[in-house]
């Protein structure tokens, strides 16, 4: 018959380890004892420390534009708003007095785009959905604010990001993008060559 | 007692300090500011001792879950109990519909006075005691025991289901826990012959009870049946959160609840320096030069890196002072009193770092069944350690007797082999 209690005091020996392992001194006196400590602490101080993320880590979308703001890759087309699962995009085009569409860089495009970032839930349905990858992940995530149908609505302004941030943030699939890009380009270039605007710039170099 | 000489001996600095400030005073005052100052003191400390104590407690079992515990507020999170105290004096008091407004009130400070009373006859250091009892043993049984209505109080006053029958589980528990608490106890009655706490440490001045079988069983129980008797992991099946929600003060908040906690930290206070007192040798110690403990104070301020300079320098220079002072003389008493005592309150933390919680039937047997037999064979071993003046034979006696029986106990206790169910399906 084993002796009464040894497994309590097995547990509470585990359990004291893993206090000691928690502090230097601790880690130092359970050298000295001959048993291997692991690193206890695996709390990350938030605010003061920050984890370093992995590169796909997504939170919230944003509109891709090519060199300059007005550029941007996004046609109106709303495909994105309706396939958002709790509908949290909001588009409309930009349109003249006699309701034609307006016409940028040979696209149509938004007049408003908003996405309300309390009920976005970083799912990404968007991203694939877009024909024209005019809409991608970011990965900031402190959104936080106070205003609700004011700050943490993002408009349009707001959402614009450059591709070469996109490039920095997400390279992998910022690369693939690219190439699907070219490849369309280069399908659309024979038919219709003489397209204003229509064809998006080299991609900038893959940072 | 002039000013000069209240600084010579460390020992004796408070015992001292209360001499000259009654000695200011006239004559017929004196016995009355005796009082006014011993009942103020212990009023002061006895918050300030509980407030730390959460803070410790948070701290220890974070760290044994592998988390840094409060770091906010202040340094090390020193600053937090106070937070924690502003937060809960402005917190709304909700009493629910239909409970019993007064008993709703008075239970948390019935619960809140005996566990302050009991440091009244806690003896903190050599002649440092608040009233030394000649029945103090029975005065702690008796007040401490008075929890029990609080609790039961508290839990009916709510009317809640859950605030009921976390009552009724904690006063089924205490009452139960408190048989092999007391009968433990008797033992070191016997040997010392006197219910005077201050009689009881110096019967220890050579050898701590636990040293001894006897005192070795007795000191578990006591401890054990105080952890049950202050609902405590791993015996708070009262206020079992995954079950009860809070169990009996689930319809506490605000000030009343911190009353709740407070009485309970007190009582875990009061167990763990009831158990130095009667088995851990009290405030015995060793003799060290209290010069080591001062260099080791001192050196760990000043490399606390977190702490802010002012504290490091005066911390460390105090430490100097101390050490200049005092560093020859013997650790004072109440130092040892103290670090046994926060030594045992780590081992409560380390219980509810390690065990899960029991379950009512194994709670209760652990007390019917185990403790209270045991506590009743540990009488006549203490019985036979007085009677028997041969050393190596008491030795061997008692603990043949106490090893018995606990391994009978434990075969006993048993639980039968249940029989292998076999299920029959539908044909
Ligand atoms: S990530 Fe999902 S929820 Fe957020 S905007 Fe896109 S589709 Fe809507
Ligand atoms: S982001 Fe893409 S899917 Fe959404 S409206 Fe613009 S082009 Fe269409």
């Amino acid at each position: 018959m084993a002796l009464i209690g040894t497994g309590v005091l097995s547990g509470m020996g585990v359990v004291f380890k893993t206090f000691l392992e928690t502090y230097p001194w601790g880690r130092v006196v359970l050298r000295t004892v001959g048993v291997k400590p692991t690193n206890g602490l695996v709390t990350v101080e938030y605010p003061d420390v920050k984890q370093q993320h992995a590169e796909r880590f997504r939170y919230f979308p944003f509109l891709v534009y090519d060199q300059t703001p007005d550029n941007l890759r996004c046609v109106a087309c709303r495909i994105c708003e309706q396939e958002c699962p709790p509908q949290c995009i909001h588009i409309i085009m930009e349109k003249d007095e006699q309701g034609r569409p307006v016409k940028n860089h040979g696209r149509t495009l938004p007049k408003v785009f908003d996405i309300d970032t309390s009920v976005c839930m970083s799912c990404r349905i968007c991203v694939d959905v877009c024909p024209f990858d005019a809409i991608e992940m970011d990965n900031t995530y402190e959104l936080s604010s106070e205003g609700r149908f004011t700050e943490m609505i993002y408009d349009k302004q707001r959402l614009l990001k450059s591709d070469e941030y996109f490039h920095s943030i997400h390279p992998e699939e910022a690369a693939v993008v690219d190439q699907r890009l070219a490849a369309k380009k280069a399908k659309a270039a024979p038919s219709a060559p003489s397209q204003p605007g229509a064809s998006p710039a080299a991609p900038p170099p893959a940072i | 007692m002039p000013l000069s000489q209240v600084w010579q001996d460390l020992d004796q600095l408070f015992v001292h300090a209360k001499q000259f400030l009654l000695g200011v005073l006239p004559e017929p005052w004196r016995p009355w500011a005796s009082m006014v100052v011993t009942i103020g003191v212990i009023a002061a400390i006895a918050p300030a001792i509980m407030m730390y104590l959460t803070w410790i407690e948070r701290k220890l079992i974070a760290r044994m879950q592998n988390r840094f515990g409060p770091t906010r507020v202040g340094v090390y999170g020193l600053a937090q109990p106070l937070a924690d105290g502003l937060k809960m004096l402005i917190k709304e008091d909700i009493v629910p519909r239909g409970a019993d407004r007064l008993l709703h009130t008075v239970a948390p400070i019935l619960a809140v006075v005996p566990a302050m009373l009991v440091f009244v006859i806690t003896p903190f250091g050599r002649g440092m005691i608040g009233a030394d009892l000649n029945v103090g043993l029975l005065y702690f049984f008796a007040i401490s025991s008075i929890g029990s209505y609080a609790i039961f109080m508290g839990g009916w006053a709510s009317r809640s289901k859950f605030s009921m029958l976390g009552a009724m589980r904690a006063v089924a528990q205490i009452i139960s826990y408190e048989v092999p608490g007391v009968l433990s106890v008797v033992a070191v009655i016997m040997v010392t012959g006197t219910l005077s706490l201050t009689g009881i440490v110096d019967a220890q001045a050579d050898q701590w009870f636990v040293f001894t079988p006897w005192g070795l069983v007795g000191c578990l129980m006591f401890f054990l049946s105080g952890v049950a008797e202050v609902n405590r992991t791993p015996f708070d099946m009262p206020e079992a959160e995954s079950e009860l929600v809070g169990g009996f003060h689930t319809e506490y908040s605000g000030m009343k609840f911190a009353l709740w906690y407070m009485a309970e930290f007190l009582e875990s206070f009061a167990i763990c320096a009831f158990t130095v007192t009667l088995f851990l040798g009290g405030w015995h110690g060793p003799n060290i030069p209290f010069g080591i403990v001062a260099v080791l104070l001192g050196m760990i301020i000043a490399t606390g890196s977190r702490l802010p300079w002012p504290v490091r320098v005066l911390g460390a220079a105090a430490m100097a002072g101390a050490l200049v002072l005092w560093g020859r003389q013997p650790m004072p008493s109440w130092i040892w009193f103290f670090t046994k005592t926060y030594a045992l309150i780590f081992v409560l933390v380390w219980f509810r770092g390690t065990f899960p919680r029991l379950r009512v039937d194994q709670l209760m047997g652990l007390a019917w069944k185990f403790f209270l037999p045991l506590a009743l064979v540990n009488i006549v071993a203490a019985g036979l350690w007085v009677l028997i003046p041969n050393p190596i034979l008491t030795w061997v006696l008692s603990t043949t007797i106490l090893m018995a029986s606990a391994w009978l106990l434990v075969l006993a206790n048993k639980p039968a082999p249940l029989a292998r169910r076999t299920y029959v399906l539908a044909d």
